[in-house]
């Protein structure tokens, strides 16, 4: 009983510290003042997380959004409403599968690189050579992924939903036949900027920070072996998953009350 | 002996539960070539550490031109590592970057000096150790010998007061070992440069050296001109200069009783036929 509890206790230490450490990697590679010199860097890496990413999360939406329309068709046409369809095609990826699938993607493709790659200048000492040429690496390296990361999710979790949107009227007009004026119609009607799709761009963005937060600090903390950067990266796709699919049903929760 | 540029003392630096330091003092004089020399082991390394101030001590003073490294703030840590250049024993290059942008990267972060002056800045560096025509490789392109070689260009690219070497000699052929050996006079005379060695190759470390350090057990167990030492007679200087195996700095990692351990553990073994 005792040394269970000493257990408990000592794991909650073990957390609480990560979680202390996170917290001052983002604090001080964000808070403190972004520098406008650094804006080549972002650039670069929006380039390198987000439009490298922008392929699989097209194919993803556009797949994702078919199936919908399929499994949806199938269903409302039992109560001859398939009308509905687009409605509720749009409602269910501008609000939960959108942010939550391309932030899943962008956590295997993105993330696990970034952590990879921070883990590997951490173990070659690149980090610290760039410490003693006088140059902070959580401004140089860190910061410019957590804002490309910020950035990006929102953009890449709209073109996934949109593009979703387009596969589900291919499936839907085309293909099945849902009367067309009905199908945008009612999604004209029923989907609301504040009450849905900006909801899901709050979440999408939430998500990125996580992600990368989650991604840069597994790589920057990494044991600098090659053990070591293999479970971080495993790590960082677990880590940043699980946490993706909790704070989506925290999120979803929250922004019911309003 | 010329004014001191480090001032270390009494120091202690635990590392988990090891001492690592144990109330260690050096002062390092301004311009002379000085080795930290001992067994592998000993953190050599980390004492390069603390003088950067990537580490902090556990308490103790280390003083880089009179300024106390562990009480500085990061951004004026950042302002005195300027002063500072080090060569990693991996060279540390950054790797999506040519040579000449590794060169030139500590001179676009710190200077506003315009295109065409880094550019010959950069050339002049790689010139001075013998990698102009390198200088658009990669480097993964490189040996050993000439990756530590534009890294020691891109640790001088400031023009630092204070070099720190980690390691310079190990991994390196006979001929790759006398240019570096070279280098690390010539920029000291040329430049002035103080420059700290962490080696434990005594040939090369003893024929640049000005002043050396022999530390073992976290603290300093002799210091003096490489001649000096050569004539001290504790028997533990002379173990580590004449590379005695054993001796007091013992051969074994300390252990249970030999016999002992062979003869337990019969009973327990595991059934793994291994």
């Amino acid at each position: 009983m005792l040394s269970n509890l000493r257990k408990i206790g000592q794991f909650a230490l073990v957390a609480l510290g990560t979680l202390g450490r996170a917290g001052l990697i983002w604090f001080q590679a964000i808070w403190r003042r972004p520098r406008l010199a650094n804006l080549p860097l972002v650039l670069r890496q929006i380039y390198q997380l987000g439009v490298l990413s922008v392929v699989i999360t097209v194919m993803s939406g556009f797949s994702i959004g078919a199936v919908l329309a399929l499994q949806g068709y199938n269903q409302l046409v039992k109560y001859g409403s398939e009308s509905a369809l687009g409605l509720g095609v749009a409602l269910v990826l501008v609000m939960e599968i959108g942010p939550v699938v391309s932030a899943l993607l962008f956590a295997g493709r993105a993330g696990s690189a970034m952590t990879a790659e921070i883990g590997l200048m951490k173990a070659t000492e690149q980090l610290s050579s760039m410490e003693m040429i006088g140059v902070d690496p959580l401004q140089r390296i860190v910061a410019p992924r957590l804002w490309a990361g910020f950035i990006s999710m929102p953009i890449l979790a709209l073109m996934f939903s949109v593009v979703g949107i387009w596969g589900a009227s291919l499936v839907g007009v085309d293909w099945l036949g849902v009367y067309e004026g009905a199908f945008w119609a009612a999604m004209q009607d029923g989907v609301d900027f504040q009450s849905h799709v900006l909801k899901g761009i709050i979440k999408s963005i939430v998500f990125g920070l996580v992600v990368t937060w989650i991604a840069v600090y597994q790589g920057y903390d990494t044991i600098p072996t090659s053990e070591g950067i293999a479970a971080a990266t495993t790590r960082t796709v677990v880590y940043s998953s699980v946490s993706v699919l909790v704070l989506d049903f925290f999120l979803t929760l929250v922004m019911y009350q309003f | 002996m010329s004014e001191a540029q480090i001032e270390i003392a009494k120091v202690v630096f635990r590392r988990g539960q090891r001492r690592i330091f144990d109330d260690i003092s050096l002062s390092i004089p301004k311009g002379k070539i000085v080795a930290i020399m001992g067994p592998s082991g000993t953190g050599k390394t980390t004492l390069l550490r603390l003088i950067g101030g990537q580490l902090r001590p556990e308490s103790g003073s280390v003083k880089v031109k009179g300024l106390e490294i562990p009480a500085l703030s990061r951004a004026k840590l950042f302002e005195i590592r300027k002063s500072m250049g080090m060569l990693f024993q991996t060279g540390a290059l950054f790797t999506e970057q040519s040579v000449f942008e590794n060169v030139a990267f500590p001179l676009r972060i710190h200077t506003r000096l315009p295109e065409d002056m880094i550019r010959d800045l950069v050339l002049v560096k790689l010139q001075s150790v013998g990698l102009r025509g390198a200088s658009q490789l990669f480097p993964a392109e490189l040996s050993g010998g000439m990756a530590r070689r534009v890294a020691l260009a891109r640790a001088i690219a400031l023009d630092p007061e204070i070099i720190m070497y980690d390691e310079p000699f190990a991994g390196l052929d006979p001929i790759a070992m006398g240019v570096i050996v070279e280098l690390i006079k010539t920029l000291n005379h040329v430049y002035g440069m103080t420059s700290i060695i962490v080696s434990h190759d005594i040939g090369e470390t003893a024929s640049i050296a000005d002043l050396i350090y022999v530390i073992a057990d976290g603290k300093v167990i002799g210091a003096g001109s490489p001649k000096e030492l050569f004539e001290q007679d504790s028997p533990r200087i002379q173990q580590f200069i004449k590379g005695l195996p054993d001796g007091p700095v013992p051969f074994h990692y300390p252990a249970a009783d030999y016999e002992e351990e062979l003869m337990r553990d019969r009973n327990t073994r595991t059934w793994f036929p291994f």
